[in-house]
């Protein structure tokens, strides 16, 4: 869904966007006046309270990483034990790992195969949003045609259609009317692609109409098109926007369960990881022990993405885009 | 490894496609005569968004309104789908379920946000105690439903407990208890799930939009005798209540739409469906795809003023400027 910053704050936020190194120009500024106050402020029980909150939201993930490493007889059956009792009795394995990653029959986890499918998944469609939403965002923003304001807060409008809403007919038009074969990933690519699409223009546009107009003036006097502006001026400075775009992008296609559950026909050939994980997980017995080994593939790639990229991730969430 | 290449070649065809797609356009844009030059890139930079979110958004949405006047096998039955809704006891604990985490889950986690927002500013290693809470934002939520599986494990009590909680209440003598299983407090147990993950969120806007108050302010408020809960009762707060707006509301319907986590913990049953996943359910499990549709519509229909509210929060800034 979208954030929309308040006036002051979205003035603000835009220079956070613009400014070239991450962080908080504001405060920085500031700084001494800011210490002095800051320190009557924080006392010695925000600190601890600080301290509790980031261990208890820590905690789950990190019982899921010690688990995925323990042989299966800790994890499940008589012998098993809570994951804390790794830092008694160091039985350490990749077996796991190992386990959910090799080629095998539909009994297997077969975890290489539908990781590559998230990735045949993810890519395109990063690809298709990013240029589809900023050649619209380009023409919302620079273009000169009638009701074109109105245009744009119609677009706007269509981030409220919830998913949920689109999915059945969707899936009829694509079976029925179009006659693309399910279980392709032709399907996933074209419905992710429009879910994307009206926040990618919008959280674009932000950014592309703020281009100083004397950049695209200029362009023109040389007698540069509008094709050469949008390629060569354009794109070109938008890059802090784009990167922000195509990590959001990213993480919720990677991330996404619904659209794959309905579109993808469930197979090895088109299913993401998150679906099969679902499935791994929804049955219990004794191939449970799997499980937080298999989370764990599943999310290493979007942790990497997080923790290479954070700049980028929060500017954009500041710069007004999150979707829910 | 030969169906890695299978897929990577797929890629590469649709890359191509859509390459040679936006080409084309651009090449007939590019050469255009000038008299109709400017109409067409319009159009022609336009038309693939737009084609795509009337096919695959606004008539969807229109078709899922009819739908859901419509019963199982697609004949027209009224308002039937709605009093199912609205009487059936399973599907009124849903419309109950999905109350309770809209109202607690925004809630929850603007709190927790904003307190540990204002906890760590300034402290020690801000970033990494940041970036600790934050991180549920990257993982999917079916990530997160397996996480708190584990959290939440329950074995019988003459057995040792594997599950974080349980182990816990086991140390303090009481008795192991099946979290996602008792109702009605099992929903709570989902709601935690998802205030662990989007106080990450609220943290980070609201740090942000706390830096952003000027330092002149606190300053002269502590000079006026202020102690630091005056100091942020009176001057922090106010002067970040357009971000507290803007979470509160991203939040909640983020949580009017939540699926994975329920489908994923418990898929619904023991009484903890929700709007999101019972739409689901019913469309592609149950074969009511007209029980469905009105479900999505009632999503729609709550999701709608939340939205128009931001829309016109949009508006104002436009004027301003």
């Amino acid at each position: 869904m979208t954030v929309m910053p308040a006036p002051d704050e979205a003035a603000k936020t835009r220079t956070a966007v613009k400014g070239g190194s991450g962080g908080t120009p504001a405060a920085e500024n500031s700084a001494p006046i800011m210490r002095r106050v800051k320190s009557k402020l924080t006392s010695r029980w925000a600190t601890a309270a600080a301290l509790v909150i980031a261990v208890v939201w820590t905690i789950p993930t990190f019982g899921l990483l010690v688990s995925s490493f323990r042989p299966a007889a800790k994890q499940v059956g008589p012998r098993s034990d809570g994951w804390w009792n790794f830092f008694g009795d160091w039985q350490f394995t990749f077996k796991n790992y190992v386990d959910v990653t090799a080629p095998g029959g539909s009994q297997a986890a077969n975890l290489t195969q539908y990781f590559a499918n998230s990735l045949a998944i993810v890519i395109p469609v990063t690809v298709f949003v990013l240029v589809l939403a900023s050649m619209a965002a380009y023409i919302f923003a620079w273009g000169s045609f009638k009701g074109r304001e109105a245009a744009f807060i119609f677009v706007f409008a269509l981030q409220i259609i919830p998913l949920q809403m689109a999915l059945i007919p969707l899936l009829q038009l694509f079976t029925q009317v179009l006659q693309i074969p399910p279980g392709s990933y032709t399907q996933l690519w074209i419905a992710h692609t429009i879910f994307g699409l009206p926040l990618g223009i919008f959280l674009l546009h932000n950014f592309i109409s703020e281009i100083p107009g004397e950049v695209i003036e200029a362009a023109k006097m040389d007698g540069a098109g509008h094709t050469t502006i949008f390629w060569r001026v354009i794109l070109p400075l938008s890059v802090p926007a784009l990167a922000s775009l195509a990590i959001f992008q990213f993480l919720w296609v990677w991330n996404d369960l619904l659209v794959a559950l309905v579109f993808s026909g469930g197979t090895a050939d088109v299913a993401p990881i998150t679906q099969r994980l679902a499935e791994i997980s929804g049955t219990r017995g004794a191939r449970d022990y799997l499980n937080p080994a298999a989370a764990f593939v599943s999310i290493i790639v979007p942790l990497a993405v997080f923790f290479g990229l954070q700049r980028y991730f929060v500017r954009g969430l500041l710069a007004g885009g999150l979707k829910g | 490894m030969e169906f890695i290449g299978g897929k990577f070649l797929q890629v590469v065809i649709a890359l191509a496609v859509f390459a040679a797609l936006i080409g084309l356009i651009m090449l007939l844009v590019d050469r255009a005569p000038k008299s109709a030059k400017d109409k067409l890139t319009v159009a022609g930079f336009l038309a693939p968004a737009a084609i795509l979110l009337l096919v695959g958004l606004v008539y969807p949405a229109a078709q899922t309104s009819f739908l859901a006047f419509t019963d199982a096998s697609g004949k027209l039955n009224g308002v039937d789908n709605f009093v199912w809704m609205f009487t059936q006891p399973e599907a009124l604990v849903t419309l109950r379920n999905t109350i309770i985490w809209t109202v607690l889950v925004p809630l929850l986690s603007t709190v927790f946000g904003l307190a540990y927002a204002v906890f760590i500013d300034k402290a020690h290693g801000e970033r990494i105690l940041k970036a600790l809470v934050f991180m549920p934002m990257a993982i999917s939520f079916v990530g997160a439903g397996i996480i708190w599986k584990l959290v939440y494990d329950y074995r019988g009590p003459e057995i040792e407990q594997t599950g974080v909680l349980n182990a816990l209440r086991v140390t303090f003598g009481m008795e192991p208890k099946q979290f996602l299983l008792d109702a009605p407090e099992n929903t709570i147990f989902l709601i935690i799930v998802m205030v662990w993950i989007q106080t990450g969120f609220a943290m980070v806007i609201l740090s942000a939009a706390i830096k952003g108050v000027p330092a002149e302010l606190v300053e002269a408020a502590r000079l006026d005798g202020a102690n630091p809960w005056q100091q942020f009762r009176n001057v922090t707060i106010p002067g970040i209540r357009g971000s507290l707006v803007v979470v509160l509301t991203t939040i909640t319907i983020a949580t009017l739409k939540v699926f994975d986590i329920v489908r994923t913990m418990t898929a619904g049953n023991y009484e903890t469906s929700v709007v999101a996943n019972e739409m689901y359910t019913q469309a592609f499990r149950a074969g009511e795809p007209g029980r469905g549709a009105a479900l999505a519509l009632i999503l729609f229909l709550l999701v709608l003023p939340i939205v128009v509210y931001n829309a016109r929060v949009l508006r104002q800034q436009k004027e301003i400027r």
